[in-house]
């Protein structure tokens, strides 16, 4: 079981490689909306960064959203999905290994560049740990949440505004808890307790969403 | 009919959109046995085959592999089968062999048989190159491959010989006896005419109007 998950995640990150693209994509797609809020108000009269944490988190989103459809898409177009339905491992643990490609080909890399973003947009230092903890606790939930939407949506025609008209109220708790960490810790009060949700969150996902997403993908291949 | 090493089906009934595509249908295919699935387009053939590999639940009826229901244990039974269907099952951007061997790992079985299956399937020469770059005959011959190297006892194949050359579909048909002589069991369907001389063929037709489906 353990050797089918790496060979799933090892087969997953090496496509993911040779298509640079899609993820790059995402990742400036993130880098993009971050930018134009500073050139649409005026950056000296503190609103920006008032509104510093949210506007990354809802950047976060929308970017998570728009690579989300490549966890499943491929798989499904080409019937390596069947196949991996028909293995004999459970198909939950092989989607955690997707979801884990996903993750660290999106997720991962908003973490890395938001440092800068925060900087962009004038948040205090002092937050930066605190916002990059926040996404480290928190993308992971928008990848695991959002592969049981794509899983449910995976095989249907005409799907596309779907997928964002599903997911943006089941993201809402992961972007009111994340921003208002960060925006506790810019304030100078203690962000421990919208951290420590984020993390009850993530534990839930990580435990339920799989099983979730096995059978949603179940569902879609019929 | 008590079926110990085969596949049978019992009361097989299925709907798609409301659509009634087969009904009390009954069939079983013993070990050392091929059974062609027969019928039109639309017939229902490709969705009684995905039935037969639990990626689809019939509507009413039972499935029994060696004469335990396949819901019972679907790990052990996903174990012994391989299905082959219209899609490749290949990422385009790897090529044969690289696919076979991830796709090895994922059924617990020996990479060491990866070579040799795509060689004995005439892609010695394309083992490396990448399967966007492949025809589709290619293509259906490497996704044919991975036959060779589970090492399932069942096989269930739709269209086993779609857009294969007459070389390559004689080659198909040669390994698919050597499974049924070898104590295997075949469920296909194929709309080639294919003459299976040395193995054990039984006929299945599947018709649209419901209830007189006849296991021939």
């Amino acid at each position: 079981m353990r050797k089918a998950f790496f060979a799933l995640l090892g087969r997953d990150f090496t496509l993911a490689i040779r298509r640079p693209g899609e993820i790059v994509d995402a990742w400036m797609f993130f880098i993009l909306i971050v930018c134009l809020f500073p050139l649409g108000t005026n950056p000296d009269d503190g609103l920006l960064t008032a509104f510093a944490p949210a506007i990354i988190w809802i950047a976060a989103l929308l970017s998570t959203l728009l690579s989300l459809d490549r966890i499943f898409k491929s798989d499904f177009l080409d019937g390596s999905l069947e196949q991996l339905l028909l293995s004999p491992q459970p198909v939950a643990i092989l989607v955690f290994a997707k979801v884990l490609v996903h993750w660290v080909s999106s997720g991962l890399l908003l973490i890395l560049i938001s440092p800068l973003m925060a900087i962009f947009l004038g948040l205090p230092t002092e937050a930066i740990p605190v916002l990059m903890l926040s996404l480290l606790l928190g993308t992971p939930v928008l990848s695991l949440v959002g592969a049981i939407a794509v899983a449910l949506t995976v095989g249907l025609r005409g799907a596309g505004l779907l997928l964002p008209l599903l997911l943006l109220p089941l993201y809402t708790p992961v972007l009111i808890f994340g921003s208002h960490a960060v925006q506790a810790a810019a304030t100078g009060m203690s962000a421990v307790g919208p951290l420590y949700l984020l993390g009850a969150i993530l534990l839930l996902a990580v435990t339920l969403a799989p099983l979730a997403i096995a059978a949603s993908l179940r569902i879609s291949v019929e | 009919m008590t079926s110990q090493f085969g596949l049978r089906a019992d009361e097989l009934a299925c709907r798609r959109d409301d659509r009634l595509l087969f009904d009390a249908l009954g069939f079983h295919a013993e070990k050392g046995q091929m059974l062609e699935i027969c019928g039109k387009n639309g017939s229902g053939k490709t969705t009684l085959l995905r039935l037969l590999c639990g990626l689809r639940q019939p509507d009413e009826g039972q499935i029994f592999w060696r004469g335990q229901n396949i819901l019972d244990d679907p790990e052990n039974y996903r174990q012994t089968l391989c299905y082959v269907g219209h899609l490749s099952g290949l990422k385009a951007d790897l090529s044969p062999y690289d696919n076979l061997c991830a796709e090895s790992q994922l059924f617990g079985v020996s990479q060491d048989a990866v070579e040799p299956a795509l060689q004995s399937l005439g892609l010695g020469r394309e083992i490396d190159i990448p399967c966007h770059r492949l025809s589709a005959g290619q293509l259906q011959r490497a996704s044919l491959a991975r036959l060779l190297v589970r090492g399932a006892d069942l096989w269930i194949l739709d269209e086993p010989c779609a857009s294969l050359d007459r070389d390559a579909q004689l080659n198909v048909q040669t390994i698919l006896e050597n499974h049924a002589l070898a104590g295997g069991t075949v469920v296909f369907t194929t709309h080639q005419p294919i003459e299976f001389k040395r193995a054990d063929v039984r006929q299945l037709w599947l018709s649209k109007s419901p209830g007189d489906a006849v296991d021939a």
